[in-house]
């Protein structure tokens, strides 16, 4: 996964580093993120910030591990079989790719925007990021409309069995990251728990991490046909 | 006892009115006790489909209740199948490690709530949820499903032409466990960050109690399990609804009746790989939290430190990463090739390795303390009997030229039974009878457990011993009515000694339950450390405020520091100073 550095001033975020696990005297919990007192919602100690980035970290790893069930299951499918028809990938696939791949950026760009306070040109990178991945998902659409129009179906063949289903479930999991989106630029950042700054930075490595989710899925699929 | 000179922790108000506060609550220790009472709900219904199925095999033409007659074959495999599910997902699953750990661990490690509260309660509705899909299997035409809590395909993925129960029951299974499996990834993810990033000042990772190590531990195999088993659900219930054919070969016929043409090129196998993947480390998943709680128990009551802390520490990780390497020894019988059978067994005989390790580690910590027998002692004693004598089948099992002949016996049903099951089962005895005083205030009655453990302990070894020698003699698993067959018509006896036990086993755990539910309003009254233990959640009143500390607690020592030289008390708690412990003499 890719790791982007903090790029905010305001609070400081700790890093996501696997293997960094807080130990010893003046451990997690005391000190860091001690200025915003009290949190809402009954906690008697705030919650480190970073606790949020390793939540995310362990729901990625389950996602993975999620996905890569699914890879196994196509590649031991598609090895045993001897009824596997290829069927050619719709062109606009491509093109949702590089759209999935600008959004990547146009997240980094907003989240830069926000290290400089520029709240307002932070939303409009925001809101285009967003636009970007409903337009990725109405691509996806585009290509599942296209391949029905020529027949193939989700019970075709185990090709576009799997097809159908792991664009699905990328689908699923990139609409849960376009409603974090929506959520992270339109709320009032008043009396959170978790900051904006952390809000942005998990948005981003869950953006990045279903780009790079795709881009890996789309060259499986082009290359297992 | 409290820690000095900390800062005092500002804690808002406990939510007030019912539902917040015991319903939907995002206190982690109101959620602990809501799993343990849906595991408690779950072992009921899953004890009595045993003692039905009991029963039928010991007397095959009795009439039961609610059956309309003779227990019919699949009527059998429907409570078998059921039996596994909830006993494996809802109790295994549920009770040591969401029960427990989310009531001790955020305390443990002296943190006020688990790091997301919220999730937590979304994670325990969604299983409480899972729950009732799945006992609504039941009650739909057809009925449960009858493939066993392995669900192999094809007859879990053809619908209702492989059987009654296969239609909707099976239908109503997948989605219950792929419920069952989100939640358990929520909660595992929760566990994580909470052990990662909330531990107190002086909580390093080789100060942690061994239940906290277990619950980690436990919830990284999680994490990396569940989401293979809902990848499989969704693969399995797409092969049921949507005419896919991920599981299904072709030319199947059912009852003189084939599925739907349009299946075909499916492999069975590749469902055995994937459910497996998850399957042996849900083993782990089961057993594990039970080794800290037991670990814990006979350190407190020989009063004396763990032997070995940190090998039990690391044989902990040892088990549960060597657990993703030996899903394999499940389908030795497969046809796979004797190169991989080969691989996969000698990891399997591997893990006995740390698990020797750690029974070692417990003998030794056993070994010349003052040992008390309390009833949670005695049931941590127990697991260990249980958990040796079930783990040396195993190692009869690993080996495939001595599977073929015993898989799918009840050589196996013993095995599993009694290494996981029961041993599960009785870690979590000890935990209940060990943690009722700080989770409820009172004590349970001491005398009433004693003679719980000894009729649970004594009555699950005669129910399993002689399935060995079943096992051995060609008795097989889901055949309803093994007497039809004339080699094993002359165990008609050893199945009634097993059903006898069986019930009386069973009707013994009434004490358990009247000993609970007595003692949370007439139990004696506990204080704030009735075994005279050194972990955090003894520092705090019992049971523990909402936000559990008044002070952030410091730790300054590990967990295990019983019988100290030099000081005059024979337990030294974690959170206290060095110039708070009273030196002997002085």
């Amino acid at each position: 996964m890719a790791h982007t550095p903090p790029l905010v001033e305001e609070p400081p975020i700790a890093q996501v580093e696997l293997g960094d696990i807080g130990t010893g005297p003046g451990g997690p919990g005391q000190g860091r993120d001690g200025e915003r007192g009290p949190g809402p919602g009954g906690r008697s100690r705030p919650v480190p910030q970073r606790s949020y980035v390793t939540g995310l970290t362990m729901g990625l790893a389950a996602i993975l591990m999620f996905f890569m069930a699914l890879v196994s299951a196509f590649i031991v499918r598609k090895g045993l079989s001897d009824d596997w028809r290829a069927f050619p990938l719709p062109p606009i696939l491509w093109l949702n790719t590089a759209i999935l791949f600008v959004s990547s950026i146009t997240i980094q760009v907003a989240r830069r925007r926000l290290g400089r306070e520029d709240v307002a040109a932070f939303r409009r990178w925001w809101t285009v990021t967003t636009g970007l991945g409903l337009l990725f998902v109405a691509g996806q659409l585009i290509a599942w409309r296209q391949l029905a129009h020529e027949g193939v179906y989700l019970a075709s063949n185990p090709s576009s069995s799997f097809f159908y289903l792991l664009t699905a479930a990328h689908g699923v999991h990139l609409l849960g990251g376009i409603i974090a989106l929506i959520v992270i630029g339109w709320r009032s950042w008043q009396n959170t728990r978790v900051t904006r700054s952390t809000a942005t930075e998990m948005a981003a490595i869950y953006w990045h991490f279903m780009d790079g989710l795709w881009i890996f899925l789309f060259l499986l699929l082009m290359m297992g046909q | 006892m409290s820690a000095h000179a900390h800062p005092v922790s500002h804690h808002a108000a406990a939510p007030q009115g019912f539902i917040r506060r015991y319903i939907f609550s995002t206190d982690h220790k109101v959620i602990g006790v809501q799993y343990w009472l849906l595991a408690l709900a779950a072992v009921s219904v899953g004890m009595v489909l045993s003692w039905l199925f009991r029963v039928h095999l010991a007397w095959p033409h009795a009439i039961l209740p609610g059956f309309g007659g003779v227990v019919k074959p699949e009527q059998y495999l429907e409570l078998v199948t059921m039996h596994g599910t909830l006993m494996i997902f809802f109790v295994l699953t549920v009770a040591p490690q969401s029960g427990f750990g989310n009531y001790f661990l955020p305390i443990q490690i002296g943190a006020d709530d688990m790091a997301f509260p919220t999730l937590n309660m979304m994670s325990f509705w969604v299983t409480f949820v899972a729950f009732f899909v799945l006992i609504s299997a039941f009650f739909v035409p057809g009925g449960a499903p009858i493939n066993g809590w392995t669900s192999y395909p094809p007859l879990s993925a053809v619908g209702a032409i492989s059987g009654p129960g296969q239609g909707t029951g099976e239908t109503l299974w997948v989605i219950s466990i792929a419920m069952f499996c989100l939640a358990s990834l929520l909660t595992a993810l929760n566990f994580i960050a909470t052990t990662i990033e909330m531990r107190t000042q002086g909580m390093s990772l080789m100060r942690m109690p061994l239940t906290v190590w277990a619950w980690f531990v436990t919830a990284i195999v999680g994490l990396l399990a569940f989401g293979v088993l809902l990848a499989a659900c969704i693969l399995l219930l797409l092969d049921r609804t949507a005419g896919t054919s991920f599981f299904i070969p072709a030319g199947l016929v059912f009852n003189d009746t084939q599925p739907a043409l349009n299946h075909s090129g499916g492999s069975p196998l590749l469902w055995e790989h994937l459910f497996w993947f998850f399957g042996h480390p849900e083993v782990y998943i089961a057993i594990l939290p039970s080794m800290g709680v037991v670990s814990t128990v006979l350190s407190t009551f020989s009063r004396k430190p763990v032997f070995g802390y940190k090998a039990m520490a690391y044989a902990l990780c040892a088990i549960a990463f060597l657990g993703f390497t030996v899903w394999g020894h499940h389908m030795f019988v497969s046809g796979m090739s004797p190169y991989s059978a080969i691989a996969f067994s000698f990891l399997t005989l591997s893990i006995g390795v740390p698990s020797a390790i750690k029974t070692f580690n417990w003998l030794g910590t056993l070994w010349g303390g003052k040992i008390q027998f309390t009833s949670a002692m005695l049931f941590a004693i127990g697991f260990v009997s249980l958990f040796v004598t079930g783990g040396l089948s195993g190692l009869f099992l690993a080996q495939p030229s001595v599977d073929l002949p015993l898989h799918d016996t009840y050589f196996v049903i013993a095995h599993f039974h009694l290494v996981m099951g029961v041993a599960a089962v009785f870690g979590i005895f000890a935990g209940t009878y060990y943690w009722f005083p700080k989770m409820f205030g009172r004590c349970m009655n001491e005398k009433l457990g004693k003679i719980h453990f000894w009729f649970t302990f004594i009555g699950a070894y005669m129910i399993f011993m002689p399935m060995h020698w079943m096992g051995i003699m060609g008795a097989l698993r889901r055949y309803a009515q093994p007497g039809g067959l004339a080699f094993l018509q002359h165990m008609s006896p050893i199945e009634h000694f097993i059903t006898i036990a069986a019930l009386i086993t069973g009707a013994a755990q009434l004490l358990f339950y009247w000993n609970f539910f007595w003692s949370l309003r007439h139990g004696q009254k506990a204080g704030d450390n009735p075994w005279h233990a050194t972990t955090l959640e003894w520092a705090v009143s019992s049971p523990p405020p909402h936000g559990n500390f008044e002070q952030v607690p410091h730790v300054y020592r590990g967990p295990y520091e019983y019988s100290v030289p030099g000081y005059s008390e024979d337990y030294i708690p974690q959170h206290l100073a060095p110039e708070q412990v009273a030196k002997a003499g002085a």
